[in-house]
């Protein structure tokens, strides 16, 4: 098991972790333990961007997940449900004792996520492909509605070979969704291997701007410059908005980092916790 | 039908702002009217079905109610994952208008031809599945429509098709029809139960078939799912024959729904049954509608053909 070179040479530098960051992966590796399985790569790399938006960005209420005015995010990427389940559970949507049930018969957090099973799950992903149409017709009952909720979905670089996500492109573009943001979590490895092997989707911000979206990109570990970022959303009041995020697949667990092997992992045994709970010791 | 259907979106829509229509790549001028007056409940998206389909599902997690239209092929096979997903895991109450039905592309091939979408649709859980025999039954079932809380499946006819419906029966989903009681309360009579405009071939073959002093009870199944169990459990077990018929594949659709309720209803003393539907084959040939149903048997000689053998085998 290696880091893969292309994607390490495509990926940004990855930097320490603050202390936030490292609780909330602590938090995603409770679940791993739990479960004894899940997606550990795909779920350590939207971390930051998870954080930034549910600390920073997003107008919610997570006593009150239903209200209307929210502005609402979908994890489109649903095979990376244990960083939202992280945020969620860290954000009071419910306890995080949970995270420990992840998978285990009678829980509400499944390996995908589970619209009207946990709260503040916007709408049930899995299935790749789905969230920007979902997210689509969201930002259009917005607008029907005369509601300012912004609309935030984010999905993987694999997932975008979904002819799907173009479609659902296509028609953001059309309808000049201001308050719909697209955001990829570009770690530049898919199941089988790289990004760039496997199918490439470069020019990537291009092909953004080409379906009609304002679209840049940013270190997606880098807090600050996420913040600095997110705030600017609509990138352009006339358009939707894309933000690549360069990201690091297993961020935060250097035997991981880079790893394709590590994008899910069906037995986490007592001894491989002790071994990521290891590498997560705050500094 | 079609164009009754279509309407009654707009009609919808006035009485109700959560309705919401959405079309692919349809006629030029459809609902130019509505397009007009709500211009932000009126959407043409472009050959883009998947797409569509999760569009209504993010509007119908808000609180709309979207009444998607394309051809019937394509509101089915093409987006089946987002249908199944995101329509009906969510439960959420999107109505798929499906141009088209069985055979009513005769003359475009199979690419069109809707033969399986009443199987893969009532597959489904929490699908509804509304197949009406005429366009005065389309207006009574889209006035229920607005309000019921799961996602439907319509399937439309070709237009034009002739009323055999009843006004006084009124719509409710889930509810079978009485067209035709066996005459004369002949004690065991053949039951014809028929969906969409097989019915109407079905009512043609009673005729025929009264004339030979073979009494046919005729029920109408214009909702599939969820089946209207006890009206065929009623009907059926005072019967001698009970004959399906519909321009679907034999393959899941009216019949097998039928069979599997006899089945469970009647422990194991199951009536004698005949199906017919379109053999597990696409269509070979082209010409028109018309031409296909008889090519499968599925006109009215074909239907009291089947029945007198049956009988006459008793």
């Amino acid at each position: 098991m290696t880091a893969d070179s292309v994607a390490l040479a495509r990926s940004p530098k990855s930097l320490p972790l603050d202390e936030r960051s490292i609780w909330l992966r602590r938090l995603v590796v409770d679940a791993l333990v739990g479960g004894e399985r899940g997606h550990v790569g795909s779920s350590m790399s939207p971390i930051e961007i998870l954080r930034v938006l549910y600390d920073d960005v997003l107008r919610h209420r997570p006593s009150e997940p239903g209200w209307s005015l929210r502005d609402r995010c979908i994890l489109s990427k649903g095979h990376g449900c244990l960083a939202l389940y992280a945020l969620l559970a860290d954000k009071g949507y419910f306890p995080t004792d949970l995270l420990k049930t992840f998978c285990r018969k009678g829980s509400i957090l499944g390996g995908h996520p589970e619209h009207g099973k946990v709260p503040g799950v916007e709408a049930s992903t899995g299935a790749l492909g789905h969230g920007l149409s979902i997210g689509v017709g969201m930002a259009l009952a917005a607008r029907m509605q005369k509601r300012d909720s912004r609309v935030f979905v984010i999905m993987g670089d694999g997932e975008i070979n979904e002819g799907s996500v173009w479609e659902a492109a296509l028609s953001a573009g059309k309808h000049k969704l201001s308050n719909l943001v697209a955001i990829i979590d570009y770690n530049k490895i898919q199941s089988a291997g790289a990004t760039a092997h496997i199918q490439e989707l470069e020019p990537l911000l291009d092909k953004w701007r080409a379906f009609g979206f304002a679209a840049e990109e940013v270190d997606g570990h880098d807090v600050a410059k996420l913040q600095k970022l997110f705030a600017r959303v609509p990138l352009d009041a006339g358009r939707p908005t894309a933000i690549v995020c360069h990201t690091v697949k297993g961020k935060g667990l250097p035997f991981a980092e880079h790893d394709p092997e590590w994008h899910h992992k069906s037995k986490v045994t007592a001894e491989l916790g002790e071994r990521l709970y290891a590498a997560l010791e705050p500094r | 039908m079609r164009q009754t259907c279509v309407n009654m979106v707009y009609e919808l829509a006035k009485a109700d702002d959560r309705v919401v229509f959405i079309g692919s790549d349809l006629s030029p001028g459809l609902l130019a009217g509505m397009q007009e007056q709500f211009p932000d409940r009126w959407y043409m998206e472009g050959v883009s079905e998947q797409n569509v389909i999760g569009m209504a599902a993010g509007m119908a997690l808000d609180g709309a109610i979207p009444y998607v239209n394309t051809i019937a092929t394509f509101i089915t096979r093409r987006c089946y994952e987002q249908v199944a997903v995101d329509l009906c895991v969510h439960d959420l109450p999107v109505r798929l208008i499906a141009n088209g039905g069985g055979l009513v592309y005769a003359p475009l091939g199979p690419t069109h031809e809707a033969i399986e979408d009443i199987a893969i649709m009532r597959a489904l859980p929490n699908m509804t599945v509304v197949a009406p025999a005429d366009a005065e039954e389309m207006k009574r079932f889209m006035a229920v429509s607005v309000d019921w809380p799961h996602p439907i499946y319509i399937r439309l006819g070709k237009g034009g098709d002739r009323v055999v419906t009843r006004p006084e029966h009124g719509f409710a989903i889930g509810q079978a029809y009485l067209l035709r009681e066996a005459e004369g309360g002949k004690s065991n009579p053949v039951l014809l139960v028929g969906t969409g405009v097989a019915t109407t071939q079905a009512l043609q073959a009673a005729e025929m078939l009264a004339a030979d002093g073979i009494a046919c009870h005729v029920l109408h199944m214009p909702t599939v799912k969820p089946l209207d169990v006890a009206a065929i459990e009623k009907y059926a077990r005072a019967s001698r024959l009970v004959v399906t018929v519909e321009e679907h594949t034999v393959i899941g659709g009216l019949g097998s729904a039928v069979t599997d309720a006899l089945v469970e209803r009647f422990d194991g003393r199951v009536p004698r049954i005949r199906r017919i539907g379109i053999p597990d084959v696409f269509a070979s040939d082209y010409g028109n509608q018309e031409w296909l149903m008889e090519t499968f048997g599925l006109h009215a000689a074909n239907i009291a053909d089947v029945v007198r053998k049956a009988v006459g085998s008793d």
